[in-house]
């Protein structure tokens, strides 16, 4: 439906995408990330195609061996002849802006290998816009065709959460000892992993951890479950209006995250590990919990979308009203208070709303 | 509508190629070009031309600066370029050479399509300046 939209150049790239063409998919992510102008169309075409790759969102602290885990974890998938979609996103300088992307480089299993495609992404200074790209590189992954498509990104802050959020399958990895670290989870990671790993499980202090982990999870299980019942899921989907803040493994949907041992170096445990990833998402077809998430991934995208276009739309009535610096310095002398600048910059939104609002009752 | 505003950014591979451990240089190249602004993919050590045409394609760079200091590249390169041309990747990037490569051999790189070979004794600054030139944001 969308595709007569499409410029030449993008339709071109879209056939080419959709027949298998590695530099055509590459260059739709560079879209994508670069915002060129054409890229939500491309996005919308494409659409129709997504929804079969299953996608893992794999977080944790720098240094707890996440790419070296998903090394493993793509060879796995290549043995069983399955094609792998990787996106490594790492942290940009806030100074220059730029960034080394080093995770390719622990990679090496698939390297030379065209049927793991692994793209990295850094934030280019944008905030919660990288979530948005790393959903929509997504998409394009899973429109080509790949079977399976892991996101890996370090994980602290929102804006990591919202990132692996896009998965439907969160892994959380830690490293042995790091005591502070799982303290750390308690503050919001621990409610949106769906599988706890902890890796260098080859170290002294593993067991440690593994048994704090465990604890955390039950004591996280038994006080959610014991307060609201059976009618978690419902009340949840019809009264919390802002996704973002939603917790992705509600706890009573039937799921308890396991804790599995990992060596990367080595490649033990990754086994149970896929064992495990096969194990969520059967648990997500057969309960409704899968379509739970995908109703509320939805509900996220859109109202991002939403809040990003009105943004900028914003930033076109700022412009024009003399760009921000002139607004700040009025306020900043007293001439004029922020509450009434704001109005004064919303007014001509507000009255193309309304008349177009009546014209179309 | 679509109201977003364009993000471009230039986006490096610094690749080391070979049998050929010495990656100081390399690390050097890839800290400027992120000092610069630009989003650097570094290789690793000892990848075969495969893997990097392999990592051009997927990360679709705009620059793909290739450290040599195994005296190879009369073999190593020519094979990077013809990957590079099989996934129809070779127009749209940027290759350099960076390390020892004697006179005579750079007319021949340079005939084979790498845009410029760096020798020792570049000033990081100049090869900053020409990816500015030759790559910036079309």
């Amino acid at each position: 439906m969308a595709l007569e939209r499409l410029s030449t150049e993008d339709a071109l790239l879209y056939e080419s995408l959709l027949e298998g063409d590695h530099s055509a998919l590459a260059r739709v992510i560079t879209k994508i990330e670069n915002r060129t102008p054409g890229y939500r169309q491309l996005l919308s075409a494409l659409y129709d195609q997504t929804g079969n790759a299953a996608v893992v969102g794999i977080t944790g602290s720098p240094g707890a061996g996440k790419s070296t885990l998903v090394d493993k974890l793509t060879r796995q998938y290549r043995h069983n002849d399955q094609t792998v979609g990787i996106i490594a996103v790492d942290p940009s300088s806030p100074y220059s802006g730029g960034s080394v992307l080093g995770d390719r480089i622990r990679m090496s299993s698939s390297a030379g290998d065209m049927d793991v495609f692994v793209r990295s992404m850094s934030a280019r200074g944008r905030l919660g816009g990288l979530s948005m790209a790393t959903a929509d590189a997504v998409k394009a992954l899973d429109a080509f065709g790949k079977d399976r498509i892991i996101v890996e990104t370090v994980g602290a802050g929102q804006n990591e959460v919202d990132i692996v959020e896009t998965a439907e399958t969160v892994v959380v990895v830690v490293q042995p000892g790091s005591g502070d670290d799982v303290q750390l989870l308690k503050a919001g990671i621990l409610e949106i992993g769906d599988i706890f790993v902890v890796n260098k499980a080859d170290m002294d202090e593993t067991a440690g951890t593994v048994a704090d982990l465990e604890a955390m999870i039950h004591m996280d299980e038994t006080s959610s479950v014991g307060a609201i019942g059976g009618h978690h899921g419902p009340e949840r989907t019809t009264q919390n209006t802002e996704p973002e803040a939603d917790d992705s493994h509600a706890p009573g949907d039937g799921w308890t995250p396991p804790v599995i041992q990992t060596v990367g170096t080595t490649g033990v445990g990754v086994d149970t590990l896929r064992g495990a990833l096969e194990a969520h998402r059967r648990h997500l077809s057969e309960s409704d919990e899968g379509m739970r998430r995908r109703r509320r991934r939805a509900q996220t995208e859109i109202q991002r979308l939403l809040r990003n276009d009105l943004g900028t739309l914003a930033e076109t009535v700022l412009e024009q009203r003399g760009g921000l610096e002139s607004l700040v310095a009025s306020v900043e002398h007293r001439e004029t208070d922020p509450y009434a600048v704001v109005e004064r910059l919303v007014e001509p939104v507000e009255t193309a709303v309304n008349e177009t609002l009546e014209t179309d009752e | 509508m679509s109201a977003d505003q364009t993000q471009r950014a230039t986006r490096c591979l610094v690749a080391k190629v070979g049998l050929d451990g010495h990656d100081r240089g390399a690390h050097v190249i890839a800290r400027a070009f992120r000092d610069a602004g630009f989003e650097v993919i570094y290789s690793g050590l000892h990848r075969a031309p495969d893997e990097i045409v392999q990592a051009t394609v997927q990360e679709d760079v705009d620059v793909l600066g290739i450290s040599i200091l195994s005296g190879a590249h009369n073999t190593l390169i020519p094979n990077v370029i013809e990957g590079l041309k099989s996934y129809n990747a070779f127009e749209d990037t940027l290759i350099l050479v960076g390390g020892i490569v004697p006179e005579e051999d750079t007319a021949e790189l340079k005939a084979l399509g790498v845009a410029e070979v760096f020798g020792p004794g570049t000033a990081i600054e100049e090869t900053v300046e020409f990816v500015r030139e030759h790559a910036g944001p079309e």
